[in-house]
């Protein structure tokens, strides 16, 4: 078992599989709401959902909007259990508060190359820090 | 970042449920964005009304904050996706306007003023120079910044209804006096006159300096109206929350090293950029809402004549009474052409419903584009409106 200490950006905790982003992600316009399947055109997750996930990317991008969609699709069950982010801004730092999807970002280390897709962590956003088994 | 002991209460709910969200939401943004402290705001306006991008969601949100929210600040709201009182006349469904009706509501519940308009300094929300405010719409939180002095970091909607609910906001970016310098000289080499080339001169500035705040000189004379699509259509392209124009605008500024020219050539290639093959089905004016100059000088170029295309006049509910009480809404309304209160065709349900958007407004090219894939036109109000008579668009 290893720690890795993040920045806490939201509250709460989950467990689940690693999906890996290298790239930005739009919530608003880049993902169905409904499914949580990637629709962004050439984006390395086009068509892969996002659903059930801790979902690791950099950062968002996009409209203002994003917040709000985030908070849509948790109410659809569709959204990422939780969240990692290299840095992480405005729009997706607000989604996940307002939809209540524990978050982390700033780890200490590189985390695009220390975890694997499908590989089981737990994140928590309360203390920030990423456990993996 | 410092809380006081009372802003610690608001954040382990002690004053309730939304004050706690809100105040969670301030504290995650001033962490990210490296705050010392929360700064008490005067004055809010909150983007994200429309139901069309809201969605059900949205409205639940909302409606979850006005269960215990009430706004602590003056709070105004941006266009809604209809006309609140005569959305019929605009083609919107009945389903969508008791959605939006909905929103309008749970907004009214938090004490916010239900304005509805992008234009919130032409209706009584008018902050002051120095004045920290949170406003979200990025055209008004440029001309706040840029043109009044006030201070205000651009805000999404969640956001900004946090600062309406605490009266507080982050301190940083846009509120510290270092962060307001320009980084970039803009050296215009031409006369730029009219909404429309000024909105040409947002686009070439936006695309050329990106999100830097420009020191832009060269430029002598500009109208309330001109400034108001300058900034709508930098903040568009660019993403910036201010510029500068010595003796237009009041803050100074060092002289940055980093200089780009605009030529006549830039806002000619502009405005060609937003002219495609098409002829205009829709017409629309007022991005942002008009000003009553704005609907004066329409009503003098529609007097006596019939519009044969869709035609939309967007202004604020506030700036339409005025034009009732001066008869330039009869004159209008007499030629065919509508007002839309409360709303515009950026953010009303229009996808699908017309194909070649004529407009003075570089923002609302972008939109009409990236939200609504229609054609646009992009020139003078002389070209839009004859457009709006003829049918056919005239270079």
């Amino acid at each position: 078992m290893a720690e890795i200490k993040c920045r806490a950006i939201s509250k709460g905790t989950a467990t689940g599989e690693v999906l890996l982003s290298s790239q930005a992600i739009s919530f608003y316009g880049g993902v169905d709401p409904l499914t949580g399947v990637i629709t962004e055109k050439g984006h390395p997750l086009e068509g892969k959902s996002i659903s059930g996930k801790v979902l690791v990317f950099p950062n968002g991008k996009g409209s203002t909007v994003g917040s709000y969609a985030l908070y849509r699709m948790k109410k659809h069950g569709s959204a990422p259990l939780a969240m990692v982010n290299r840095e992480t801004d405005a729009i997706v730092a607000v989604g996940a508060i307002i939809s209540g999807i524990p978050m982390v970002d700033k780890p200490e280390s590189d985390v695009f190359t220390l975890l694997k897709d499908g590989q089981k962590v737990s994140v928590d956003g309360t203390e920030g820090k990423i456990t993996t088994e | 970042m410092e809380l006081t002991k009372q802003e610690e209460k608001m954040l382990s709910g002690g004053q309730g449920e939304a004050v706690r969200k809100s105040m969670e939401i301030l504290v995650a943004l001033g962490k990210i964005f490296g705050a010392d402290r929360l700064i008490p705001v005067s004055s809010v306006q909150i983007a994200g009304v429309s139901y069309d991008n809201l969605g059900e969601a949205g409205l639940e949100f909302l409606a979850d904050m006005a269960k215990d929210g009430k706004a602590r600040a003056l709070t105004t709201l941006n266009p809604a996706g209809m006309d609140l009182e005569n959305w019929e006349n605009l083609g919107i469904s009945r389903e969508f306007a008791d959605k939006q009706m909905l929103v309008i509501d749970a907004f009214a519940k938090m004490g916010v003023i239900t304005s509805c308009t992008c234009t919130p300094y032409l209706i009584g929300n008018l902050p002051r120079f120095g004045e920290h405010i949170a406003w979200s719409e990025s055209s008004a939180v440029c001309f706040a910044n840029s043109v009044l002095g006030a201070r205000s970091n651009r805000e999404g909607g969640p956001s900004a209804l946090a600062s309406a609910i605490t009266g507080r906001t982050p301190n940083y970016g846009m509120h510290i006096d270092a962060n307001r310098q320009a980084s970039v000289l803009v050296r215009v080499k031409t006369k730029i006159h009219g909404t429309s080339e000024f909105g040409a001169l947002g686009k070439v500035i936006g695309e050329k300096a990106g999100n830097k705040i420009p020191l832009i000189r060269g430029v002598h004379e500009a109208s309330l109206e001109e400034l108001k699509g300058l900034c709508a259509s930098i903040a568009t392209y660019g993403g910036t929350a201010m510029f500068h124009i010595p003796k237009i605008t009041p803050e100074r500024t060092k002289v940055p090293k980093e200089a780009i020219e605009v030529s006549r050539d830039d806002i000619k290639a502009a405005l060609e950029s937003m002219n495609d093959e098409c002829e205009p089905d829709f017409v629309s004016l007022g991005c942002p809402h008009l000003s009553i100059r704005e609907i004066e000088n329409i009503a003098g170029m529609l007097r006596g004549k019939h519009v044969k295309i869709e035609t939309w006049l967007a202004t604020a509910r506030q700036t339409k009474r005025l034009a009732d009480m001066m008869g330039y809404s009869k004159v209008i309304e007499d030629s065919g052409a509508k007002f839309a209160c409360d709303t515009c065709m950026v953010v009303a349900p229009l996808k699908g419903r017309f194909k070649c958007l004529a407009t003075d407004s570089a923002k609302s090219c972008f939109y009409a584009r990236g939200k609504n894939a229609f054609k646009v036109h992009a020139g003078t109000f002389e070209q839009c409106i004859s457009a709006a008579i003829t049918g056919k668009w005239k270079k």
